[in-house]
C-alpha cells in the first residue's frame, strides 16, 4: 500500500507552507462558483481540503496501481499496428481508465465543462506524483494544457465541442507542432491549412515527434498565410484524428517507452480555427509551451524521485568493506546532493506554479471583472504585468533546472547502485532513460537559457530577488541572507558586464547567469522555509546521536545554511568566468571543434 | 435494461496492520488498536455494482450495519459512484454474529428495490465468507458465490465465473441473485474528484448528532435536538445526508437480532506462533522435485 502524496514529506510540508489560501482566492475568482457547482470550494479553507483529497487519492493510485505497472510498460511499449491503430503499453491503457475513471483528466478547466478549476500548483503536484510512478504515463496525464489552450483561446461552440470530453477522460489529445525541419524553431513550419469556397479548413502534411499523436483531439500549428513566411504566417487548429489523420510511423526511443510518439501525415484533413488566424505562434502555441515547460519541470521532479529513493535506500543496506556503503564520505555526499537537489528544484516548481496561477487569475481579473475604481484598476495592471514577466523567467528556469537536475540525479542513482544499478534488475537505469528526454522537449536547456537569460538581463530578476529579499525571515539566518544579497550585488554586476559585451557574449555566458540567479532564488526559498508558519516533525535516519524526528523547519535551516554556503563558492566561480571576457567558442570554434568526420 | 444493485459493506480494523495489541483477551478483535479500512472484498464487490451500472444503467445502493463510524465506508463509496448510502445502526444490533447480522441486512435489502445484491467474499477480521449466503437464504433468492468474472447480463439472466478452487464454474442464472465477489473479479476504482469534492461533507443524523455535541458541551438536550434537526434539513436539502435505519425501522424480529439472535459461541482462541525454522534440501532433480509435491500435497499445503 503505497500512497505518493503520504509518504513525501517535503511535499505535505510545502503544501501547508505555501499560499494555498490565495491562490485558491485567485482561481476560484472569489469563490463565486460555489452558487452553481456543488463540488466547487466555498471558502479557500475548503479549497484546500478539496486538493488534499484530490491529492491522497492520486498519491494512492500512483503508489499502488500505476508504479506496479511502470516496468511492464517500459519493457511492452506502444506499437502501430497494421490497421494504422497505436496500441498503447497495458500498462498505460488501464491506468488512463483509471484516471478518467478518477476524473481527474480535466484538473484546471473551469467547472462549468466538468473540470476541477484547481491551480497550476496542485497540478504541478499531482503530475510529480504520476511522473514518480510512470513517467511516460505523464505525456499523457500532463497533456492538459491542449484542453486549457482550447479553453483561453477557442470559440464557445469550439470549447463546448471538446472540454467535456477532455474532463471526463473520454478523449486524450496531442499538441501536433514539430516538422521534420521545425523543431526549436517552430516559425518554418510549412504544414498547409487552406480554406474550401465555403470556408471550411483544410490541412494537408507532415507532422513529426509528436507525443500522443494517435489521441483523439490534435492541436495543429500550421502555416495559414502561404506568402507570409515565419510565426505571423501560423495558425493553430483543432481536428478530430479522423479517416484522413495517417500515424505514419511510431518512434523506436530510449525512453518514455509507454508514451507513443507519432509521426503523422494530415491528408486533406478537415479542422476549426482557434481563435484568430495568425497569431497560432505567439501568442497561443507560447501559451500552451509555457504550460507544458512547467509540466515537463514536474515530470522531470517525479523521476528523479523515484530514483532517490531506490539509491537511498540502496546506500543504507548494500554493506561493503564491513559497513552500509553510506558510511563512506563519498557516498554520504553523492546521496545527500540527490535530495537537495529535489527539494531545489520542487521549490523552484511550486513556487513558479504559484506565480503563474497568480498571473493567470490577475489577467482574468484584467479581462471579465476589473475593479471600477480607477487606483484599484491601475494596481491591478501593475500587478498583472509583474506576475507575468516574473512567470515569463521562472518557467523556463524550473524546465531547465528540473530537467538537468533528473538527469544528474538518475545518474547518480545508478552510480550509488553500482553495478546493480547499470542491470536492468533495478528501475534506475529505465528512470535514466525515461529523464534523457526532459532536457530536450518542450524546448532544450539551451532555449531555456536564451529565455531566462533575458529575465535577467533586463530587471525582472533584480525586481523578483528584491521582493523575495523583502519577506520577514527569522533571525538566525541573517548571515545567510548576507552572502544571499552580496550573491545579488555579484550577480548585477555580472548583469552590467554580459549587457556591455552584447546579445551573443549573453547568450554564451548565459548558463552561467542563469544558474547563479536560480542559486540565489531558491537560497531565498529554503530561507522562507526554514522560517514557515507552519512545521511538522519529520523522522531522520537512525544515527549516531539516536535522534529518530527533527522539526522540519530545522532541517530546512540546515538545508538553506548548507545550500547557500556551498553556491557561494560556485557563484563567485561563475562570476570569474564571466568576468573572463573568454570568446573562444565564439572566435575559435573551427580549430577548437575540428572538420565535420569524414571517411578517409 | 437497467439493473439496480445493492452492496452490502463492512468498515474492518486492517488486520495488514496488525500490532501487538491487537487482540482482546476474550480473543476478539480489538478494535481499536487498529486503523478501520474498507473491507478490500467490499470494494470488489462496489466495483463489480458500478461497473454494471456504468454498462446499463441502474442505481447503486451500498448499506452497512456497524458504529456510527461506518459512515466513514458509506463516504468511500458515494466518493467512488454510489447512488445512495444507508447506515444501519443500533444498540441492540450489538454483538450480532453472522446469522444475526445476515438477518437484519436481508430486512433492509427487502425494503430496497433491487436486482442484484452483492457483498465481498468475507471480511478480513472475521474471515467467516458467512453473511453473503445467508441473506441469500433469507431474502430466498439464488446465490452465485466468488465470482471472479461477470461474463454476460441479458433478459434478467446473468451469466458469471466463478472460483471454486481448484478451477472454475460458469453458472447461469436468472434474476434477482445475490453474489459474493473475490478479489481476483476486478481492480476497484479510485475515488472520483468531483464526488470527493461534494460528498466529504455527507453525514448520518448520528454523526450530525455526536459532532453538535462536542461542539456544544453546555446545550441542554431540546436545544441540541434543535441544532441537530436544522442540520439535518440543511444537508438533506443539499443531497448530503446519509439514510440512517434502525431495527424498528426495518421492523426486524428482536428475538434475531443482536446477541440473542447469535448463537455462535467462542469456543476457544489459540495464539499462533510461527517459530519454526526447520528448512529441508530437495534434489534438484526430477525425482526429487516429484516428492517434494507429493510431500506438499499429503500435507495439504497444495490441494
Amino acid at each position: 500500500m503505497a500512497n505518493f502524496y503520504k509518504d513525501n514529506e517535503d511535499i505535505l510540508f510545502l503544501f501547508k507552507h505555501m499560499d494555498i489560501a490565495g491562490v485558491a482566492d485567485v482561481i476560484e475568482e472569489g469563490f463565486k462558483f460555489a452558487k452553481d457547482f456543488d463540488h466547487a470550494p466555498a471558502n479557500a479553507a475548503e479549497a484546500a481540503e478539496n486538493y488534499e483529497l484530490v491529492l491522497d487519492a492520486i498519491g494512492k493510485l500512483s503508489g499502488d496501481f500505476i508504479w506496479p505497472r511502470s516496468e511492464g510498460i517500459d519493457r511492452q511499449g506502444s506499437h502501430l499496428c497494421e490497421d494504422g491503430k497505436v496500441k498503447y503499453a497495458d500498462g498505460i491503457k488501464e491506468s488512463l481508465d483509471m484516471l478518467a475513471k478518477a476524473h481527474v483528466m480535466g484538473f484546471t478547466l473551469p467547472h462549468r465543462f466538468g473540470g476541477l478549476n484547481f491551480p497550476n500548483l496542485v497540478y504541478s503536484i499531482a503530475i510529480e506524483m504520476v511522473s514518480r510512478a510512470d513517467a511516460s504515463l505523464m505525456n499523457i496525464f500532463g497533456l492538459q494544457g491542449i484542453a486549457e489552450t482550447i479553453n483561453a483561446f477557442a470559440s464557445e461552440e469550439i470549447k463546448q465541442k471538446y472540454l467535456h470530453d477532455f474532463a471526463s477522460g473520454k478523449v486524450t489529445g496531442a499538441m501536433v507542432l514539430t516538422e521534420p525541419d521545425a523543431g526549436s524553431d517552430l516559425q518554418s513550419c510549412k504544414l498547409k491549412a487552406y480554406q474550401d469556397d465555403k470556408g471550411n479548413w483544410y490541412l494537408n502534411g507532415v507532422k513529426r515527434f509528436i507525443t500522443n499523436g494517435c489521441g483523439e483531439v490534435l492541436l495543429v500549428l500550421a502555416r495559414s498565410e502561404p506568402d507570409r513566411s515565419g510565426g505571423l504566417g501560423l495558425s493553430l487548429f483543432v481536428c478530430d484524428r479522423g479517416p484522413t489523420v495517417h500515424v505514419r510511423r511510431t518512434e523506436d526511443k530510449l525512453g518514455i517507452h509507454g508514451s507513443p510518439t507519432c509521426e503523422l501525415f494530415f491528408d486533406n484533413t478537415p479542422c476549426e480555427l482557434i481563435g484568430e488566424r495568425r497569431r497560432g505562434l505567439a501568442p497561443y502555441v507560447m501559451s500552451l509551451m509555457n504550460g507544458a515547460r512547467i509540466g515537463i519541470s514536474g515530470q522531470s521532479l517525479g523521476i528523479a524521485e523515484a530514483a532517490y529513493r531506490i539509491a537511498r535506500d540502496y546506500a543504507a543496506s548494500r554493506k561493503q568493506f564491513g559497513v552500509a556503503i553510506e558510511k563512506l564520505p563519498a557516498v554520504r555526499d553523492l546521496v545527500i546532493d540527490m535530495k537537495l537537489e529535489i527539494e531545489t528544484a520542487r521549490a523552484l516548481l511550486y513556487e513558479t506554479s504559484r506565480v503563474v496561477d497568480y498571473d493567470i487569475g490577475y489577467q482574468k481579473k484584467l479581462e471579465f471583472d476589473p475593479p471600477a475604481d480607477k487606483e484599484q484598476l491601475k494596481k491591478l495592471k501593475d500587478a498583472s504585468r509583474r506576475y507575468g514577466r516574473y512567470a515569463g523567467m521562472l518557467t523556463p528556469m524550473t524546465k531547465y533546472y528540473s530537467s538537468e537536475m533528473s538527469n544528474r540525479v538518475t545518474y547518480n542513482s545508478i552510480q550509488v547502485l553500482g553495478g546493480s544499478g547499470f542491470m536492468r534488475d533495478y528501475p534506475c537505469e529505465r528512470l535514466a532513460r525515461d529523464a534523457r528526454i526532459t532536457t530536450i522537449y518542450e524546448g532544450t536547456s539551451q532555449l531555456q537559457v536564451v529565455a531566462a537569460v533575458r529575465g535577467v538581463c533586463s530587471g525582472t530578476a533584480e525586481k523578483y530577488i528584491t521582493e523575495l529579499a523583502a519577506a520577514n525571515y527569522e533571525p538566525q539566518l541573517q548571515d545567510l541572507l548576507d552572502t544571499l544579497k552580496q550573491n545579488t550585488e555579484a550577480m548585477l554586476n555580472a548583469v552590467t558586464f554580459i549587457k556591455d559585451k552584447g546579445v551573443e557574449y549573453m547568450d554564451l555566458h548565459g548558463r552561467e547567469l542563469v544558474d547563479i540567479a536560480i542559486c540565489i532564488i531558491c537560497g531565498y526559498l529554503f530561507c522562507q522555509q526554514a522560517g514557515s508558519k507552519f512545521d511538522m516533525e519529520v523522522e531522520t535516519a537512525p544515527g549516531d546521536n539516536g535522534q529518530k524526528k527533527i522539526s522540519m523547519k530545522k532541517r530546512k535551516e540546515m538545508i538553506a545554511r548548507r545550500y547557500i554556503t556551498r553556491n557561494n563558492s560556485l557563484i563567485k566561480s561563475l562570476i570569474e568566468s564571466i568576468h573572463s571576457g573568454n570568446v573562444s567558442s565564439l572566435e575559435q570554434y573551427e580549430a577548437l571543434a575540428g572538420p565535420v568526420p569524414t571517411e578517409k | 435494461m437497467a439493473y439496480n444493485c445493492v452492496v452490502a459493506i463492512k468498515q474492518v480494523p486492517d488486520t495488514k496492520r496488525i500490532t501487538g495489541e491487537a487482540m482482546n483477551a476474550d480473543g476478539t478483535v480489538n478494535r481499536g488498536a487498529l486503523p478501520a479500512v474498507f473491507n478490500p472484498e467490499d470494494l470488489n464487490a462496489l466495483e463489480l455494482a458500478l461497473d454494471i451500472k456504468d454498462k446499463f444503467g441502474g442505481k447503486v445502493t451500498v448499506i452497512t450495519m456497524g458504529l456510527p463510524a461506518a459512515s466513514t465506508v458509506l463516504r468511500e463509496a458515494l466518493y467512488r459512484g454510489a447512488d445512495d448510502a444507508i447506515l444501519i445502526t443500533d444498540r441492540k444490533a450489538a454483538a450480532s454474529d453472522t446469522l444475526a447480522t445476515s438477518y437484519i441486512l436481508s430486512c433492509a435489502v427487502k425494503k430496497l428495490d433491487y436486482d442484484i445484491v452483492l457483498c465481498g467474499r468475507q471480511a478480513i477480521d472475521g474471515d467467516t465468507a458467512q453473511v453473503g449466503p445467508q441473506m441469500a437464504e433469507k431474502l430466498g433468492i439464488p446465490q452465485v458465490t466468488y465470482i471472479e468474472e461477470l461474463l454476460t447480463m441479458e433478459n434478467r439472466h446473468l451469466s458469471a465465473r466463478r472460483n471454486i478452487g481448484n478451477g472454475w464454474q460458469e453458472i447461469k442464472c436468472k434474476l434477482p441473485v445475490l453474489m459474493t465477489v473475490i478479489d481476483e473479479a476486478n481492480e476497484p476504482r479510485v475515488p472520483v474528484a468531483i464526488k470527493l469534492m461534494k460528498y466529504k461533507k455527507a453525514r448520518t443524523p448520528i454523526e450530525i448528532q455526536m459532532q453538535l455535541k462536542k461542539e456544544n458541551p453546555n446545550a441542554s438536550d431540546a436545544e441540541l435536538k434543535q441544532l441537530a434537526d436544522m442540520k439535518i434539513a440543511e444537508l438533506a436539502k443539499q443531497g448530503l445526508l446519509i439514510k440512517q435505519w434502525d431495527l424498528n425501522e426495518l421492523q426486524a424480529d428482536m428475538q434475531w437480532c443482536g446477541r440473542d439472535g447469535s448463537p455462535t459461541k467462542v469456543h476457544r482462541i489459540q495464539s499462533v506462533v510461527l517459530t519454526a525454522r526447520e528448512s529441508k534440501t530437495v534434489e534438484a532433480s526430477e525425482q526429487g522435485i516429484t516428492d517434494m509435491i507429493h510431500e506438499l500435497i499429503t500435507d495439504k499445503t497444495i490441494s
